[in-house]
C-alpha cells in the first residue's frame, strides 16, 4: 500500500499540472468569450435569450458526452485544414478538452456578469453619462469595478466545476488527474483512485480560496479595489499566456505515442510496448483511458503511434460488418481492407483472443441447467443482464439476439469492474465476460458457447499508424511480440493486475509478461 | 447663453414637455418649479443631452447641442443630480477629479483642483480619501457640487440637489453655492419643487406645469400674485409661510 502510493504520487507532477493548464486555460478562454459576450447582452436585451438559452443548453449535456463530442468535431476540422492548409493538427487531448470544459464554464460566467451589470444602480449610471463618460469609459470606470465582485463569484463557481470536469479529459486523451481516477477504477486501485480525487478537490479548494481573496478585494473599493481589478487582469494575462503554451509543444513530441483502452489488459499491453520501444532507445508517450472509438481514429489521424486492438472490434465497429467468417478470414480481410481505407498497419495478432462472451457462475447455470447460448435463451426473460459499458450498443449485441431471440428480464451496465462484482454480489446473472480475464478462472465462471457463431473472433491485434507504417525501429521492437501471448499468459497477467491482493502495477505485471513469453529485459 | 426652442418631448405618446421656448441669458440662476410630473427634470436634462428632445432645438452661445458629441457636450457642463449620484467605488477625490481626468489633465494639477474645491465647497481635506458611504447626507451633497464645478464649467445644473438634506443644512449649503455662483460668474438652472427654496436662490423663476412653462418672471413679481391658479397655488405656501412668521414675530 506504501509502494501503491509512492507509484502514484510520483505521477502527481505531471498530471497535476497538466490538470492545472487545462482549467486555467479552459477558464480563461470562457473569460475571454463570455465576459464581452455579457457586455453585448447588457447593451442589446435581444442578445441575452439566445446566450442564457445556449449555455444552458450546454450545461445539459452531461460533460464527459461533451467532451467526447469535441474529439470527431475537431478530427473532421483538422482533416479540412489539412487539405486545405496543408496543415492538420491534433484533435486529440489539448483542444477538444479545452474547447469542452470552455464552454461548460460559460454559463455561470454569463449569468453573474448579465446579473451584476444590471444590478448597478440606474442613478450611477446616469451620473457617469452626466459628468461625460463614453460607453467605452463608462464601461472601463463604472460598470466593470462595481459589477466586479458579482462577475468574480462567478468565475469562483466556474472554476470549481472546471477543475472537477477536467479530470473527464482522460478518455480523450488529455493528461489529467482524470488518469488516476480511471485507471484506478479499472484495476481497482483504489489508492490511485484516492490521489486523483483528493488532488483534484484539494486543487478546487484551493483556487476557490484564492479568487475569494480577489473578489475581497474587488469588494473593497477605491485604491485597493483597483489594484484588485488589475492583480485580477494580470493573473488573466499569464494564464492566457499559459494556456497557449501546450499548443506549442509538438504533439508527439519527437517520440513514439501509445494508445490504450480503459481496462487492464491495455494497460499491460500499452506498458510492455513501452517497454519494449525504451529497450529499443526510443522516446515515448502513453495515452492511456482512451474511449474504444477514440483510440482507433485517434491513430488513423496519426495522434496515437500504436496500440492494440481486437479483430472482432475493428470488424463490427469500423468495417461494419455483421457477418463471421472465421478467425483467419477475419484477420486476413481485416489486415487488407485496414490498410486500404485508413492507411492503418496491423502487424499481426499477438496470438490470444479477448473475445466477448457470455458467462455465468457456474453453479447459477448448473442449477438452471444452461450449457450453452441456446439453453440460455429459454431462461433469459427471468434473468438480469450486466453488460459492460458499451455492449449494447454495439453490433455484436444486434447479431447475438437475431442468432438466438435472447431477451433479458433486465439489462444494466457497469464499469467492468463491477460488472464482476455485481455478477459475484448476485446483482446480475449473466454478465458480458472478456475470455483472456483473469477473473473468469478466478471466480469460477462458465464462459456460455456460441455454437452459432453469433460473435466475431476477437484475436488482439498490434495497430501502427499511417506515418508509422515504414517505421523499421518500431517494426523490430514490436515483431517479436507477434504470435507469443497465449490466453492463459495474458489471463495469468490480467489477474495480477486484477486481484484483490498482491496486487502489481501495469508496468510490473508487463515485465512479469515479457519474461514469462522469453523477451531480454 | 442657454437657448430652448420649442422643445418638445413625449413617452409612450404621452407629452412630458410641450413646446418649450426659453432663453436663459449667461450669469443667471434660474430656478425651474412645479409639482412632480410637471417636466422639470426632462426640461433640464434636454440641456446637456442626457434626453434628446423629440423636436426643437437646444443651443448653448448659439451652437446647437445636437451638433456636439453628447460626451464632450456633458464633460463642458457641471451636473449635480438628484440622488447625488457619485461613483460608490471611488474616492471623493475620485468622485470630484472624475471629468477633469476624463478630459485629459494630469494628475498634479487634478489633485491641485480637488484641495480648491474641498476648500471651495468647506469640507475638510481630510474627507478627500474617504468613500461616499463614509460621509453624511449634507458631506455627499458637497461633494456632488465640487464635482461638477470641477472642470471649471460655465453652466451648472442641478437636479433637486439639496432635496435630501435636513433645513439647517439646506439652508446653509444653498446660501454657499449662491455665493459661488456669483463669485464663478456662473449660469445655473436648478430644478425643485420648494418655492420657498425656489424664492430664496433665484434671479428668475420659471414654473411648469403638464409640459408647459406657465409662468416666468422675478421672485418678487411672483409672489404678487399670477393669474394662472396653478402658480398661485404653489407661491401660496411662501406666501403663507411670511405672513405666519409675521404674526408670531408682532406677537
Amino acid at each position: 500500500m506504501h509502494d501503491q502510493l509512492i507509484q502514484a504520487l510520483r505521477l502527481l507532477p505531471d498530471r497535476l499540472a497538466w490538470h492545472v493548464i487545462l482549467s486555467a486555460s479552459a477558464l480563461a478562454l470562457a473569460c475571454a468569450l463570455s465576459l464581452p459576450l455579457a457586455v453585448l447582452a447588457y447593451r442589446h436585451r435581444g442578445l441575452r435569450w439566445p446566450l442564457l438559452g445556449f449555455s444552458s443548453l450546454v450545461q445539459t449535456i452531461p460533460s464527459l458526452a461533451l467532451l467526447a463530442l469535441f474529439y470527431p468535431l475537431l478530427l473532421g476540422l483538422s482533416a479540412l485544414t489539412k487539405t486545405v492548409l496543408h496543415h492538420g493538427f491534433s484533435a486529440l487531448g489539448y483542444l477538444p478538452s479545452l474547447l469542452a470544459l470552455s464552454l461548460y464554464a460559460m454559463l455561470p460566467l454569463l449569468r453573474n456578469t448579465m446579473a451584476a451589470l444590471d444590478g448597478i444602480d440606474p442613478a450611477v449610471i446616469e451620473a457617469a453619462r452626466g459628468v461625460g463618460m463614453t460607453a467605452k469609459q463608462r464601461l472601463r470606470l463604472v460598470e466593470l469595478p462595481l459589477a466586479a465582485p458579482v462577475i468574480m463569484a462567478g468565475v469562483r463557481t466556474a472554476s470549481v466545476w472546471t477543475i472537477g470536469a477536467a479530470t473527464l479529459s482522460t478518455p480523450i486523451g488529455q493528461t489529467s488527474l482524470g488518469d488516476y481516477i480511471f485507471s484506478g477504477l479499472q484495476t481497482e486501485n483504489w489508492i490511485d483512485v484516492l490521489v486523483g480525487v483528493a488532488a483534484s478537490a484539494v486543487l478546487a479548494l484551493v483556487v476557490d480560496q484564492l479568487l475569494a481573496r480577489v473578489e475581497r478585494g474587488l469588494g473593497a473599493s477605491g485604491r485597493a479595489g483597483r489594484a484588485g481589478t488589475r492583480l485580477g487582469l494580470g493573473a488573466l494575462a499569464v494564464v492566457l499566456a499559459l494556456a497557449l503554451s501546450p499548443l506549442l509543444i509538438p504533439a508527439a513530441g519527437g517520440g513514439y505515442v501509445i494508445g490504450a483502452k480503459t481496462f487492464s489488459e491495455q494497460y499491460i499491453l500499452a506498458e510492455l510496448t513501452a517497454q519494449r520501444l525504451e529497450r529499443a532507445r526510443a522516446h515515448v508517450a502513453r495515452k492511456l483511458n482512451l474511449g474504444s472509438a477514440v483510440a482507433y481514429r485517434a491513430l488513423a489521424a496519426g495522434d496515437l503511434d500504436v496500440y492494440v486492438d481486437y479483430s472482432g472490434t475493428l470488424w463490427t465497429n469500423v468495417l461494419g460488418r455483421t457477418d463471421n467468417p472465421g478467425r483467419e478470414a477475419v484477420l486476413k480481410q481485416l489486415t487488407a481492407e485496414l490498410k486500404a481505407r485508413d492507411g492503418v498497419t496491423v502487424l499481426g495478432p499477438l496470438g490470444f483472443e479477448n473475445a466477448y462472451a457470455l458467462a455465468m457462475q457456474r453453479n447459477t447455470a448448473m442449477r438452471l441447467g444452461i450449457r450453452s447460448l441456446i439453453d440460455l435463451t429459454l431462461v433469459a426473460p427471468s434473468l438480469r443482464f450486466g453488460s459492460d459499458l458499451e455492449f449494447t450498443s454495439r453490433p455484436e449485441w444486434a447479431s447475438l439476439q437475431t442468432a438466438y431471440g435472447l431477451k433479458f428480464g433486465q439489462i444494466k451496465q457497469f464499469e467492468p469492474t463491477f460488472m464482476y462484482r455485481a455478477l459475484e454480489g448476485g446483482e446480475a446473472d449473466v454478465i458480458t465476460a472478456f475470455s483472456s480475464d483473469g477473473r473468469i478462472a478466478a471466480d469460477n465462471l462458465l464462459v456460455l458457447p456460441d455454437p452459432r457463431g453469433a460473435l466475431p473472433p476477437y484475436d488482439a491485434v498490434v495497430l501502427i499508424s499511417p506515418k508509422r507504417a515504414g517505421d523499421s525501429r518500431l517494426i523490430g521492437a514490436l515483431g517479436p511480440l507477434i504470435g507469443k501471448i497465449d490466453a492463459e499468459t495474458m489471463r495469468r497477467a490480467n489477474l495480477s493486475v486484477d486481484r484483490d491482493t498482491n496486487k502489481v502495477s501495469p508496468a510490473e505485471a508487463a515485465r512479469s509478461l515479457g519474461d514469462s513469453i522469453g523477451l531480454p529485459r | 447663453m442657454i437657448e430652448l426652442k420649442s422643445v418638445s418631448k413625449g413617452y409612450d405618446g404621452h407629452s412630458v414637455l410641450r413646446d418649450i421656448n426659453l432663453t436663459i441669458p449667461t450669469g443667471r440662476f434660474v430656478v425651474l418649479v412645479g409639482g412632480s410630473g410637471a417636466g422639470k427634470t426632462t426640461l433640464l436634462k434636454t440641456i446637456n443631452a442626457l434626453i434628446q428632445p423629440d423636436r426643437g432645438t437646444v443651443s448653448i452661445d448659439g451652437v446647437a447641442t445636437h451638433a456636439i458629441e453628447p460626451h464632450a457636450l456633458r464633460r463642458s457642463i457641471g451636473y449635480v443630480f438628484q440622488d447625488v449620484g457619485l461613483f460608490p467605488h471611488m474616492t471623493v477625490a475620485q468622485n470630484i477629479g472624475i471629468t477633469p481626468q476624463l478630459l485629459g489633465i494630469d494628475d498634479a494639477e487634478i489633485a491641485e483642483r480637488v484641495e480648491g474645491l474641498l476648500k471651495l465647497v468647506a469640507l475638510p481635506a481630510g474627507l478627500a480619501l474617504r468613500l461616499p458611504s463614509q460621509l453624511s447626507g449634507g458631506q455627499r451633497q458637497r461633494v456632488a457640487v465640487a464635482r461638477a464645478l470641477a472642470a471649471a464649467p460655465r453652466i451648472v445644473l442641478m437636479d433637486e440637489p439639496f432635496g435630501a438634506l435636513d433645513p439647517v443644512s439646506r439652508g446653509k449649503l444653498a446660501d454657499d453655492y449662491r455665493t459661488l455662483h456669483r463669485h464663478l460668474g456662473l449660469t445655473s438652472v436648478l430644478v425643485t419643487h420648494d418655492v420657498t427654496e425656489a424664492v430664496l436662490l433665484a434671479d428668475r423663476i420659471v414654473v411648469l406645469a403638464d409640459g408647459e412653462i406657465v409662468a416666468d418672471g422675478v421672485p418678487g413679481a411672483l409672489l404678487q400674485g399670477h393669474e394662472d391658479p396653478r402658480v398661485n397655488a404653489l407661491f401660496d405656501a411662501p406666501r403663507r409661510q411670511e405672513r405666519r412668521i409675521r404674526e408670531v414675530a408682532g406677537a
